[in-house]
């Protein structure tokens, strides 16, 4: 008996060898700071490191959830994300549908590379752009546009908080609708073209066809990516809050959400104990929000659950 | 159906996507066009799509500059392939290992996999891990190793890739001729599987090529900045100047005599051109990696 298991760890020995530093990886880089999220609980300091440092309870969490940052960033980051989906996923159906329309192939290719340039450039690059537009002194839209349309003033983008909701909104549909579109154009193609040559023969409009046969087969899909994304919404992209409205202190009210409230609260203020607190207060609710959209994903349609 | 109307809707439909190329290249056209344009000319009239005066001082500028741009170009290079390198190797044994039935422990190990998609420790204990921990501040590891060189993601898709498209029979069959584990995946493995290798390390390359946030963590020796590292500090070097001049004029003045507004953009142009240029031919691998990602996360 020992001796067979023996054998059989031995025949496994070299998949295990290669599996091996992988599972290191991810050890050091995941379980080991999941481990760390302890921090929280602790009056965190240099020389006695993570594990050493003092108890103090849920003191950080009750600074934190005392203060007005606790709300807005909260409220930030939600209603970001809110609009983020809502917006990106109706432009990126309204796109899926055009582009499947479009009869000749090459113009649906070269399309298609269009739309999806801008997820692939680094988000740097993308406060740069931005920047060409809104600079106060040398912007497109201060200089060229405003007086173009007769507008006789200069607005200072990034000291205004008030402006940042849409621009963050149009940043981020620019970034990211054609990633969805790809996405909603391969169902849309997946599609039984039976149905569509039936609709033909009954004499359908092309309207009526995208109404009663397209939308309602790519709704399944549609709800899947939505709710997938809502188990996402406690997280944001760091560089689209942090780069892009360059980190202007004046902007905080509208442009801070978690992520870079624990950047900051981390390497700005050195407040260790509080920047813990939010990082475990948006990883334990993200978690949750993640096991509920997929159980709700799960019972609408198992194979695209994650679980 | 009538033709007419049939031509109408394809009308209809290129002025649509016409527009929207328009709306993503705009950006990048008023970039390059700005990049070229003269110093005194946007100081006068802003950024334009339609500059008074050409110039090529920018780049003249950024040449006299090459020492340290072509080291951030040489770091981002480095970090780029030797990521993706060993990115690639550490998923694809992880995922072979995973994808064999016949393993005892694939369960676990999977659901060990699985579970970093789920939760995770957030910035603060891994900053503190690496940081502390490992040492890894100003090195070439801060750049490669955190966050980026293997997530459960890829091991999935690459697991259910080698599931689904290698047959069992082919693995068993070379244990029979007496291959070891190591050979069948060397030889036989990865050979059938160029695809989605070709997805994911595309996928893994641009991670790393446009990566600034563990140069902005890491990172704070000039000598390891990568280019986009180069460029968030430019950016913020810049916006230190302004924020730091009430002298009006004079500032300015003093700034035209570099250009910086011009240089800005050339840098970012610098930056966004590699991606640019290589991404069309790959196209279709990063395509393919979007949808099978989104239908088997």
């Amino acid at each position: 008996m020992k001796s067979s298991r023996f054998r059989k760890a031995l025949r496994f020995a070299p998949l295990m060898v290669m599996a091996l530093p992988g599972l290191a990886y991810l050890l050091i880089n995941n379980y080991i700071p999941m481990a760390g999220l302890v921090v929280a609980f602790k009056n965190y300091n240099y020389a006695q490191g993570i594990w050493g440092s003092e108890w103090i309870g849920f003191k950080n969490f009750e600074y934190l959830f005392a203060t007005k940052d606790a709300f807005v960033i909260t409220r930030n980051t939600i209603l970001y994300n809110v609009g983020f989906i809502v917006i990106n996923t109706f432009v990126a159906v309204v796109v899926a549908i055009v582009l499947s329309e479009i009869a000749k192939r090459v113009f649906n290719r070269i399309y298609q590379t269009v739309i999806l340039l801008p997820y692939l450039i680094s988000i740097v690059i993308v406060s740069y752009l931005v920047f060409a537009f809104l600079s106060a002194d040398v912007g497109f839209i201060n200089k060229t546009l405003f007086p173009a349309l007769g507008i006789d003033k200069s607005i200072a983008w990034y000291s205004e908080a008030k402006y940042w909701p849409v621009i963050l909104n149009i940043v981020n549909l620019w970034k990211g609708f054609g990633y969805l579109t790809v996405i909603y154009l391969s169902s849309i193609v997946g599609i039984d073209k039976s149905y569509y040559e039936a609709a033909q023969l009954d004499g359908a409009s092309k309207l009526q066809t995208i109404r009663k046969i397209t939308i309602p087969l790519i709704v399944p899909v549609i709800t899947m990516m939505v709710l997938l994304s809502i188990g996402r919404i406690f997280y944001s992209d760091f560089g689209l809050f942090y780069q892009v409205p360059m980190n202007s202190g004046m902007l905080y009210s509208t442009t801070n959400v978690i992520d870079t409230y624990v950047y900051r609260g981390l390497m700005q203020l050195g407040d260790i104990g509080m920047s813990a607190a939010a990082g475990l207060y948006q990883s334990l609710v993200g978690f949750i929000l993640v096991m509920v959209s997929n159980l709700v994903v799960r019972k609408l349609s198992p194979d695209n659950a994650l679980f | 159906m009538n033709t007419r109307e049939n031509k109408i809707f394809q009308v209809v439909c290129h002025i649509i996507m016409i527009l929207l190329c328009f709306f993503v290249l705009a950006p990048f056209l008023l970039l390059i066009i700005a990049s070229f344009t003269d110093e005194q000319a946007i100081l006068q009239n802003g950024y334009s799509y339609f500059p008074k005066q050409f110039s090529l001082t920018a780049y003249r500028y950024l040449l006299d500059q090459r020492d340290y741009i072509f080291n951030a170009i040489k770091v981002s290079f480095i970090v780029t392939l030797a990521g993706t390198f060993i990115g690639m190797c550490i998923t694809t044994m992880l995922s072979y290992t995973l994808s064999r039935r016949d393993f005892p422990l694939r369960a676990i190990l999977s659901f060990i996999v699985f579970f970093t998609m789920l939760f995770n420790g957030g910035l603060v204990p891994t900053y503190l891990v690496y940081t502390n921990v490992l040492h890894v501040k100003n090195t070439f590891v801060g750049l490669i190793m955190p966050g980026l060189l293997m997530n459960g993601f890829f091991v999935i898709l690459v697991r259910t890739f080698f599931t689904t498209s290698i047959p069992e029979a082919l693995i068993e069959s070379a244990r029979i001729d007496g291959a070891g584990e190591f050979l069948t995946f060397f030889r036989i493995v990865l050979p059938l599987s160029l695809p989605i290798l070709a997805t994911i390390g595309l996928m893994m390359g641009v991670n790393y090529w446009n990566d600034w946030l563990n140069g902005l963590y890491y990172i704070t020796d000039p000598s390891l900045f990568s280019l986009q590292n180069l460029l968030n500090r430019m950016l913020q070097d810049v916006q230190f100047l302004q924020t730091n001049s009430n002298l009006g004029a004079n500032a300015a003045e003093a700034l035209s005599k570099i250009p910086t507004t011009t240089v800005r953009m050339a840098m970012a142009v610098v930056g966004a051109v590699p991606i640019m240029v290589a991404y069309p031919f790959f196209q279709k691998y990063f395509v393919k990696g979007i949808t099978i990602g989104a239908v088997k996360g």
